[in-house]
C-alpha cells in the first residue's frame, strides 16, 4: 500500500460526483420546506368566494362595513350618475384610464367604469404601492390633498390618489390601478366575489 | 485556615487541571481574556461591543419568558401580550425589557458601526470582522422587525402589510413570493405564526452564532483602536505587544463600569418611559390589528425610519422599471452598501484622528444624513419631506461612493508608530 501514488485524477471525480449527488439531495430536501410556506389547504379554504348584499346601497355611498375576501377589504362602490359621466371625460390626470394593464382587472371590467355594471364598481380595497388600505372620499370638494378633487380614493400612507373606478393618478408612488376582483352578479343585489361566474 | 501550604496543588487546582485534560478551558481564558492583549487607549467609543453583548442577553433572558405567555394565533396573540402586560407577575416589566431592548440594541449598534467608521475599524486585517458585523445588523434587522409584528397591534399589521409588499416590487416573481413569504392571500395568523418561528427560534440562532464568530475574528486579528496604530509591531520578549493591555482584568472591569452606567439609563427608560413617547410603542399597536383599516399615518419603529425615507423618496420610475422597485433597490443597497467599505477607503491611514478635513466633513456629512433622514421618515409624506428626503440621500450615498476619490486625495497627517 505504502508504495502506491494517489491517483488524483480519481480522487477529483470522486470529490466531484460526491459533491453534484449531494448537492441535488440536499435540493431535493429542500422542496418540502420550501412547499411548506405555500399557501396551506386551510388558507385555500378560507380565501373560497365570498357572497356580498348591496341591497342598501344608495348612489355615492361605498359598502359598509367593508366586506373582507382573502382577508382584504373589498370596495364596493356605488356611482351616482353625474360622477359616471366624469369617469368618461375627466381621464387626463390617469395613469392608465384605459386599463391597458390586464392583470389588474378580468376583461369584463375593460371599460371607463372598469366594472360590469357601470354604477356598481367593485375593487380590492389595497393601494397598489405598498399595500396600506385607502379611504373613501366619494364627494367632490376640495380636499386637503387635492384642491380640485373629483371623488375617488386616498391612501394616507402615501399619498397615492385613485378615483372613483379606483384609477391611479399619475405621479403618485402608486403604479397600478385598483385591482378588480372576479366577481358576477349572483341576482340584482348580490355579489359574488372571488368566482368569474356561476359555476356548473 | 488550619491548614499548612504543603506545595500540593489544592483541590480547585487539581479539578481544573482534571477538565483541562479533557476540553481547553485554561487555554480558551488566557486565548481570549487573560492574555488576550487590547490596546491601552479604548476610549468611549469602545464600549458599544460589550454592551451589544450585553442587550442580546437581555433580549434573549426576556424574551423566552415572554415566549412563556405569549400565543401565536390570530385572535390570541394581542390579547397574550395584553394579558402579559396586566396578569402576569412582572409582566409588564418582562415585556417592557424586551421592547426597549429592541431600541437600545439597535442603538448600541450604530454607536459601535459609527465607531468603526470613525476609527477605520473595518480595514485590513479586519474586513471578515467587519462583513461577519455587517451580517450580525441585517439579522438583528430582520429579528426587530419579525419581533415588532409578533404583538399583533394595528400598526404591527400594516407596518408588516408595507414591508411584506415590498417583495411585490420585484419584477416578474414578485406576486408569487409575495404569497410565499404571507403562506396567505393577506397577512394572516399563517404570517404571524412563521414570523414567530424565525423570532424565537431560526434568527436568534442564527445571531448567537455570528456574534460568536464576530469575537472569534476579532481576537484572532487584534483590536484596532482610537489612533489606528497596530500594536503588534512592537512587542516585548514575551511576545506581548508594548501597548496593549491584558483584556482582563483590565478591560472587563472598565467594561463592567460602563455596563452599570447603561442599565441605570435602561433601567430609568424601562421604568420612566417605556413607549418613549410613540417612539418605541405606537399608539395605533394599543388597538387590535384590523386587516380593513390602516392606521392614519404609518411609520416604522424609529431604527428602521433613516431607510424607510429614502424608500419613500424613489418617486420616479426609471429604465421601464417602477418607482415602487427602485424604491426597495434604494432601501437594500443603503443598507448593505456599508459592507463592501473595506475596498471603496483607499485612504493611508485608518483612523479619523489622523485624516484631513475631507474625510472628517464626509464622515460629518454622514451622520448628518442619517438623522435627518431618520426623521424624515418618522412624518407624513409631503412635497417638501420627500425633496429634503431625495437631497439626503444622495448625500448618504456620497458617502459610500464618493469615497475611493476623496480618501485618496485627503491630506492626512502622519500616524505615529506606537500609541502616543
Amino acid at each position: 500500500m505504502s508504495d502506491e501514488t494517489i491517483n488524483t485524477g480519481r480522487r477529483y471525480f470522486l470529490i466531484a460526483s460526491t459533491t453534484a449527488i449531494g448537492g441535488v439531495g440536499v435540493i431535493g430536501a429542500a422542496v418540502p420546506f420550501v412547499k411548506a410556506w405555500m399557501p396551506s389547504a386551510k388558507a385555500k379554504a378560507l380565501g373560497a368566494p365570498i357572497r356580498i348584499d348591496i341591497g342598501k346601497l344608495r348612489p355615492g355611498e361605498l359598502l359598509g362595513p367593508i366586506p373582507a375576501w382573502r382577508g382584504q377589504p373589498v370596495f364596493v362602490v356605488y356611482r351616482a350618475s353625474d360622477s359616471l359621466a366624469l369617469l368618461e371625460s375627466d381621464t387626463a390626470d390617469l395613469a392608465d384610464p384605459d386599463s391597458e394593464n390586464t392583470d389588474m382587472q378580468p376583461d369584463y371590467a375593460r371599460n371607463p367604469w372598469r366594472s360590469r355594471r357601470p354604477e356598481i364598481g367593485v375593487y380590492l380595497g389595497l393601494c397598489t404601492h405598498l399595500g396600506c388600505s385607502p379611504k373613501y372620499y366619494g364627494e367632490v370638494q376640495p380636499e386637503t390633498f387635492d384642491t380640485d378633487w373629483q371623488g375617488g380614493f386616498f391612501c394616507p400612507c402615501h399619498g397615492s390618489r385613485f378615483d372613483l373606478a379606483g384609477r391611479v393618478v399619475k405621479s403618485v408612488p402608486a403604479p397600478d390601478n385598483l385591482p378588480v376582483p372576479p366577481h358576477f352578479f349572483e341576482t340584482d343585489d348580490v355579489i359574488v366575489i372571488g368566482l368569474d361566474a356561476e359555476t356548473a | 485556615m488550619a491548614e499548612t501550604d504543603t506545595g500540593a496543588p489544592g483541590r480547585l487546582t487539581r479539578f481544573v487541571a482534571w477538565l483541562d485534560e479533557r476540553m481547553p478551558l485554561t487555554e480558551t481564558i488566557e486565548y481570549h481574556a487573560t492574555k488576550y492583549y487590547a490596546p491601552k487607549n479604548f476610549n468611549f467609543w469602545y464600549y458599544f461591543g460589550v454592551l451589544a453583548m450585553v442587550v442580546l442577553v437581555i433580549q434573549i433572558l426576556s424574551g423566552i419568558w415572554l415566549t412563556m405567555s405569549y400565543v401565536p394565533s390570530g385572535d390570541g396573540a394581542f390579547a397574550s401580550v395584553e394579558y402579559i402586560m396586566r396578569d402576569v407577575e412582572y409582566g409588564w416589566l418582562i415585556r417592557y425589557l424586551h421592547s426597549t431592548g429592541a431600541s437600545a440594541f439597535f442603538l448600541v449598534v450604530y454607536l459601535h458601526m459609527f465607531r468603526a467608521l470613525a476609527y477605520g475599524s473595518y480595514r485590513a486585517p479586519r474586513e471578515l470582522l467587519w462583513l461577519i458585523g455587517m451580517a450580525i445588523y441585517l439579522v438583528l434587522m430582520a429579528e426587530g422587525f419579525f419581533g415588532y409584528v409578533l404583538t399583533w397591534g394595528n400598526m404591527s399589521f400594516w407596518a408588516a402589510q408595507v414591508i411584506v409588499s415590498l417583495v411585490g416590487a420585484i419584477p416578474f416573481v414578485g406576486p408569487e413570493l409575495m404569497e410565499w413569504v404571507r403562506g396567505d392571500y393577506g397577512m394572516s395568523e399563517i404570517t404571524l405564526n412563521r414570523f414567530f418561528a424565525l423570532h424565537v427560534v431560526a434568527l436568534p440562532l442564527a445571531l448567537v452564532a455570528l456574534v460568536f464568530l464576530h469575537v472569534v475574528a476579532l481576537h484572532h486579528v487584534g483590536s484596532n483602536n482610537p489612533d489606528g496604530v497596530d500594536i503588534k509591531k512592537h512587542k516585548d520578549a514575551q511576545g506581548v505587544p508594548l501597548d496593549g493591555i491584558p483584556f482582563h482584568p483590565y478591560y472587563t472591569v472598565h467594561d463592567l463600569m460602563a455596563t452599570i452606567g447603561f442599565l441605570i439609563v435602561f433601567c430609568a427608560i424601562v421604568f420612566f418611559a417605556p413607549e418613549m413617547f410613540g417612539y418605541f410603542i405606537e399608539k395605533p399597536n394599543f388597538e387590535e390589528a384590523d386587516p380593513l383599516k390602516t392606521p392614519e399615518h404609518i411609520a416604522p419603529v424609529w431604527y428602521y425610519t433613516p431607510f424607510y425615507a429614502m424608500l419613500r423618496a424613489a418617486t420616479f420610475p426609471l429604465f421601464g422599471l417602477s418607482a415602487k422597485f427602485w424604491g426597495l433597490v434604494v432601501m437594500a443597497v443603503a443598507i448593505v452598501i456599508p459592507a463592501i467599505l473595506p475596498w471603496l477607503d483607499r485612504g493611508k491611514v485608518r483612523s479619523i484622528r489622523y485624516k484631513g478635513l475631507l474625510s472628517r466633513l464626509m464622515l460629518a456629512m454622514l451622520v448628518v444624513s442619517f438623522i435627518v433622514l431618520g426623521y424624515l421618515g418618522t412624518i407624513p409624506p409631503s412635497p417638501t419631506a420627500t425633496a429634503l428626503a431625495q437631497v439626503f440621500t444622495v448625500l448618504y450615498f456620497a458617502y459610500f461612493l464618493l469615497m475611493p476619490w476623496y480618501s485618496r486625495i485627503d491630506r492626512t497627517r502622519p500616524v505615529p508608530d506606537r500609541i502616543p
